[in-house]
Formats: C-alpha cells, structure tokens, sequence
C-alpha cells in the first residue's frame, strides 16, 4: 500500500491508462508544459509527448465536441475542463451531443469520453471559480457522473471511467487534491454506481459528497461525543446512483442527513431525500434534514464565502436536529 | 479500403447515375413534404430541395471509412451516401426499420456503417465532432476524412469558430463544407453576416484553405470536393468549401415564405434548379428522363409502402439505449 494524494492519485490513474492504451489521450487548457491549474497533469508530456498530451485554445465547446468524435471513432479521450464554471460553455456539446448520440443513433454510436472538471469554495476565488453544478449534470440521461471525495476513491473512479463506454462527467473538489490515503498498489477500477460507507453508525446516516464526506466525518466524531452514532455514506458516483446502499442505512439508523456544498436549493440532496422518502418512509424517525449552500452566488470575502458554504457545524447541527437535541 | 477511381472527368454514365441519385432525393423529399402535409408524418420535416448537387457532389466523392455529419437537412446526404430509401423512410415514420431504429427522426438520421456520424437538430452541433474524428484519423495515420456540412447561418455560431480555429491548429483530416443556401431559417444572408456574400472569408481568419464551388453544378462541387479530399487526406490541413447553393423552398414543410419575394423564389426555381441544369448539359430527351423518373418515382412509393408496414417500436422501448 502506497500512500497518495488526490492530486497523485488523478494522476497515476491518467498515466496508467496513457501507457496502457494508445487509444487513450487527453486535452485541456494549460495541461502540458503547465502541468494544469491545479498541477494534476504534471509530467505527463515529458511522458507522453505532445500529441497525446494536448494543450488546447480556450475553447471549451470545440475540445469537448473534439473529445466526442475522437470517442465516436472508438478512442477513450479525456478532456479537463479547467474548472466547473466553464463546464457551462461545453454544456450543449455534452448535453445534446455527447449524452445522446448512443440514444439518437438507436444504439449504433457510443461515446467513450471521460470529462474531468473541478471546483469548490474555501479559498475565495469568487463566484465564477468554485462553484458546484453536479446536480445540473445529473439530471441529463445518457451521462454518467462521478465525484469521488478521497485519493483511493477517485483514482479506482477515475481509472473506470475511462473505459466506460458512456459519457463520464467526472468531477473533483480544489480543496481536497492535497488530502492523502493509503491507496492499492495494484490500479483496480472501482464500480461506478457503488457507495462508500466511511464509518458505521446507528442513530443517523449523514449521506455526504465532496469536502463534505470529510466536513460529515468530523461532525460524527463531535456528536460521538454527544454520545449520537453517526454513519457516513459517500455515494461517490452520483449517476449511477447507489439507492440500495443508502436506503439500507437508512433503514438501519431510521435518520437521514444529506450534505453537499452545492446550493440546497434543487441540488443533489433533494433527489437523495426523495429516494429515503420513497423507499424508506416507514423507517423515519424524523424528516430528512439538508445542507448545502445558501442560495447565493460564492462571493469573494472570506467570511462571506464562509457564510455561504457548509461547514462540520452546520452538518453537525442537522444531525442533532434529527435525534431532537 | 476501397479507393474511388481518380478520373479527371465524370463519364456520361457516371453523371447519369448522379442525375438519377439527384432526382431520388427529389422525389424523395417531394413525396416527405406529401405525406407529411397529410399528417402520416410526426414531428417537423426540412428539406433541402434546389441543393441535391452538393449532396450528391461531395458524398460521391467519398470514399470508404470516411465519415460526416449532417444538419437538420439530411435527407439528401443521408442518401447520396447510399442509405436505403426505405430505411430513411422507416425513419421518418418512426418505424424500428428507420436508419435510426425510430430513435431519431427527421434531423437525427444516422447511419454509422456507411459513416453518417448523425443530422444534429443544433445548428453547428456537429462541427466539434467532425474535429474530433479528423483528430482521431490523424492520431492513428489512417487516411480517413471527416466531412462536416452546416448551412451559411452555422457560420455565426460558436461552435464553427471554435471548430475551425482547432481543426487547422492542429492540422486534423476534417472538410467542412457549407452550404450557403442564402437563408438562416427566415433571416437572409444579408441580415445575419457581414461576409454572406462570400463564405470563404470566414476560412481566411484561420487561415484555412479555402474554395469556392457553384453548388447547382455536381460535377464542379464533385470534382472541387476530390480534390479537397485529397488535400485532407494527405494531412496537410483541413479545407472549408465554400458552396453557394439555393433553397428552393421555405425552411420547414408548410414554410410560407411571408420572408421572401415571390420573384426570388421564382427564378431559383427557373434558372437554378440543378436537376434541370444538369439535364440540359447532358441533352437528355424526355423519355430518357422519364425513364429515369419513372425508376426513383417507385423507389420513393416502394419506400413509404416499407415504412407505413413497418414495426412500431414498443413504447418501452424508449428506455434502451441510454446506456451501454
């Protein structure tokens, strides 16, 4: 067992499939000599040269598009969209293009191609640099979304969701690429669709993505002291989504937190919260608690950005809120 | 990989079936704006009648593995390339026989075995993709091209722009060929482009290679078309062909044309109907001509016989295909 960060562990994923597979190559903004924004795709040209290591104009619906008809010839590229806000400009490419070509063809196309993004608050970029949009992608059929929480997690992920023969969207958090994990030696793709229980608990499940599985972990071990069991489900991949995994807890513990940094309004909870609902409305002890963001653009000052986004203390209130404490 | 042959001119026969191929996409889309204005058809239909040259110009110039997109107008590229009358038909009429199992229509007719990437119902959709491909031909040496037709009013949108400046930085095995039919929906070319008069201006800025082709002409749009394709093939860079052409009837069946003057219509009509023009070339008597209309003209009624006794997709049938 190698211990890797977030960021090495994207990293050792990308590489491993480049020198697996010629078929695989990847596309992005600053990602060559730079090494991208985040300095995830460092040494990869050095590597593996220019041609599969692309760097790009800005032009986020042409590399996008680009990487659907390299995908449409049966290659596995990989584009990085520098960040999450700028996955807007793409999006008619991956929403009426990519994500429907399969389904428009009557099944004679399909679009292998993995698209990596990231984003996040808690570092004041303001509010066109950290937003989190997973819910817009998630309500699209024909794509995939991914959005893993730690290094083990999102390199198995990310590795799968290069040879998935469907769309992925594949989202990483700013915040967490310095986070570190004991990680495999042998690359192993993780399921898509499979959820992470981080830890066991029997009063409540706090079903978490992002920063926030690590902000709900800290708000399980404060409530420990409470004497509250908390659980902490991850569901890692947030289509296909793993409804059992969740509904169980649930079933188990009969209180349910959902927590993400994206905006609660229509975010991803909502739909979580309606699957517990449905499928496990007679085991509730208490209505379904949210958090998220509050329903407003990230401004730039530190403790309005604060203000705005989930913290530990937020979740650990929900989950107090749900016991009656 | 089969090769078309290189011949510096179309044999008379050669043109003949090009003429045959141009009526069948006439007659074709006459009998679609037939059936569809007697409510078999559902949906909303476009055809591209006046513009049968370039379809059947540039797709008969292709050659084996090579692979396009097409527009909401797809019918004639859809069969120049040789997809069965009968599976377009099906299509439109929603059939699981349809060149797209009933999942498309109209203006996602696709045909991937014979290279048809799709009709893309998003004007300039396609055009990242055809990058994409040509890419893909390039990255893996294979002499291979990837065609992309868009009509004049794409050439404002994004997704051209950004396509173009990609595909000639990074030197892929794309053509694009616009079509300049003069008209955006409803909007003519004056009113939505600076440069509507000459498309090719738009190639310049990236510095693309650019040619100009007379779009009523199939031998010109043929001849000009081999040889792009060769250009591309070779890798020496993309090129944008710049084809001036005209829409013979309005933007969607039932069009009323409130837009345009009767007289515009009217000499389009008389003086640059392509059929017409390539039949006076060829001297063709009429019964030669009736002949040959005779022959598509049962193509055409055979394949709404096909379609209308085609299969239904079962309604739950809406849930494959979304993944795989």
């Amino acid at each position: 067992m190698a211990e890797l960060s977030y960021r090495e562990a994207v990293r050792d994923a990308l590489a491993t499939a480049l020198r697996k597979d010629d078929d695989v190559f990847i596309m992005g903004e600053d990602i060559a000599e730079m090494g991208g924004s985040m300095g995830v795709t460092q040494g990869l040209l050095d590597e593996f040269g220019p041609a599969r290591i692309r760097n790009t104009p800005i032009s986020e619906m042409a590399i996008v598009g680009a990487g659907i008809g390299a995908a449409m010839q049966g290659m596995r590229p990989i584009v990085e969209i520098m960040y999450e806000d700028f996955l807007t400009l793409s999006l008619e490419q991956i929403v009426n293009q990519a994500a429907k070509h399969r389904y428009m063809s009557g099944g004679q196309l399909k679009v292998p191609l993995t698209v990596r993004t990231q984003g996040g608050a808690g570092w004041s970029p303001g509010a066109q640099h950290a937003q989190q949009l997973e819910a817009w992608l998630v309500h699209v059929p024909g794509l995939k979304v991914v959005f893993p929480s730690t290094p083990s997690d999102v390199r198995g992920l990310l590795y799968a969701s290069i040879y998935d023969d469907n769309p992925v969207v594949f989202f990483e958090h700013r915040t967490l690429y310095g986070l570190k994990e004991e990680v495999p030696d042998e690359l192993e793709r993780l399921e898509l669709g499979r959820a992470r229980v981080h830890r066991e608990g029997d009063d409540v499940t706090v079903i978490a993505t992002g920063r926030l599985v690590h902000e709900a972990m800290a708000a399980a071990r404060e409530a420990e002291s409470d004497g509250i069991s908390v659980e902490v489900v991850d569901p890692r991949t947030l289509q296909p989504l793993d409804e059992e995994t969740l509904v169980e807890s649930v079933k188990k513990t009969n209180r349910c937190v959902v927590a993400h940094e994206a905006i609660t309004r229509m975010g991803f909870g909502a739909e979580v919260a309606a699957v517990i609902q449905y499928q496990a409305f007679d085991w509730l002890d208490a209505p379904i608690e949210r958090v998220g963001a509050k329903f407003a653009p990230l401004p730039f000052a530190p403790v309005m950005e604060s203000f705005v986004v989930p913290h530990a203390e937020d979740v650990l209130a929900a989950v107090k809120r749900t016991v009656g404490k | 990989m089969a090769r078309a042959e290189h011949t510096a001119e179309l044999s008379r026969e050669q043109l003949i079936e090009f003429l045959r191929e141009m009526l069948l996409i006439r007659r074709f889309e006459e009998k679609v704006e037939e059936r569809f204005r007697a409510g078999d058809l559902p949906g909303f239909l476009h055809v591209a009648i006046g513009q049968e040259a370039v379809a059947v110009g540039v797709c008969r110039a292709l050659e084996d593995g090579d692979v396009f997109a097409s527009t909401h107008r797809a019918h004639g590229h859809t069969l120049a390339r040789g997809t069965p009358a009968n599976a377009v038909m099906a299509e439109l009429y929603g059939k699981v026989e349809g060149c797209s199992h009933g999942y498309g229509g109209s203006m996602h007719l696709y045909d991937v075995e014979r290279g048809n990437l799709g009709a893309n119902a998003v004007v300039g959709g396609g055009l990242p993709a055809i990058v994409g491909a040509g890419l893909a031909f390039t990255l893996r040496d294979e002499p291979r091209v990837a065609v992309a037709f868009f009509g004049d009013g794409a050439t404002n949108i994004g997704t051209f722009h950004e396509s173009l400046n990609l595909a000639q930085l990074w030197k892929t095995k794309s053509l694009f060929v616009c079509e300049n039919n003069r008209w955006a929906e409803s909007t003519p070319g004056w009113q939505h482009s600076p440069v509507w008069e000459d498309m090719s201006k738009r190639a310049l800025s990236y510095d693309m290679r650019a040619i100009k082709v007379d779009g009523q002409d199939v031998e010109e749009v043929h001849a000009k078309t081999r040889e792009a394709l060769e250009h591309v093939r070779s890798g020496e860079g993309p090129v944008f062909v710049d084809v001036e052409t005209y829409r013979l009837h309005g933007h969607y069946i039932g069009d009323p044309q409130v837009y345009r003057e009767k007289d515009d219509v009217k000499e389009a009509n008389e003086e640059h109907d392509p059929i017409t023009l390539l039949r006076g070339r060829l001297s063709i008597e009429n019964g030669e001509f009736d002949s040959i209309d005779g022959e598509v003209q049962q193509v055409v009624d055979q394949s709404v016989e096909f379609a209308k006794n085609g299969t239904d997709p079962a309604p739950e049938d809406a849930m494959k295909n979304i993944y795989g």
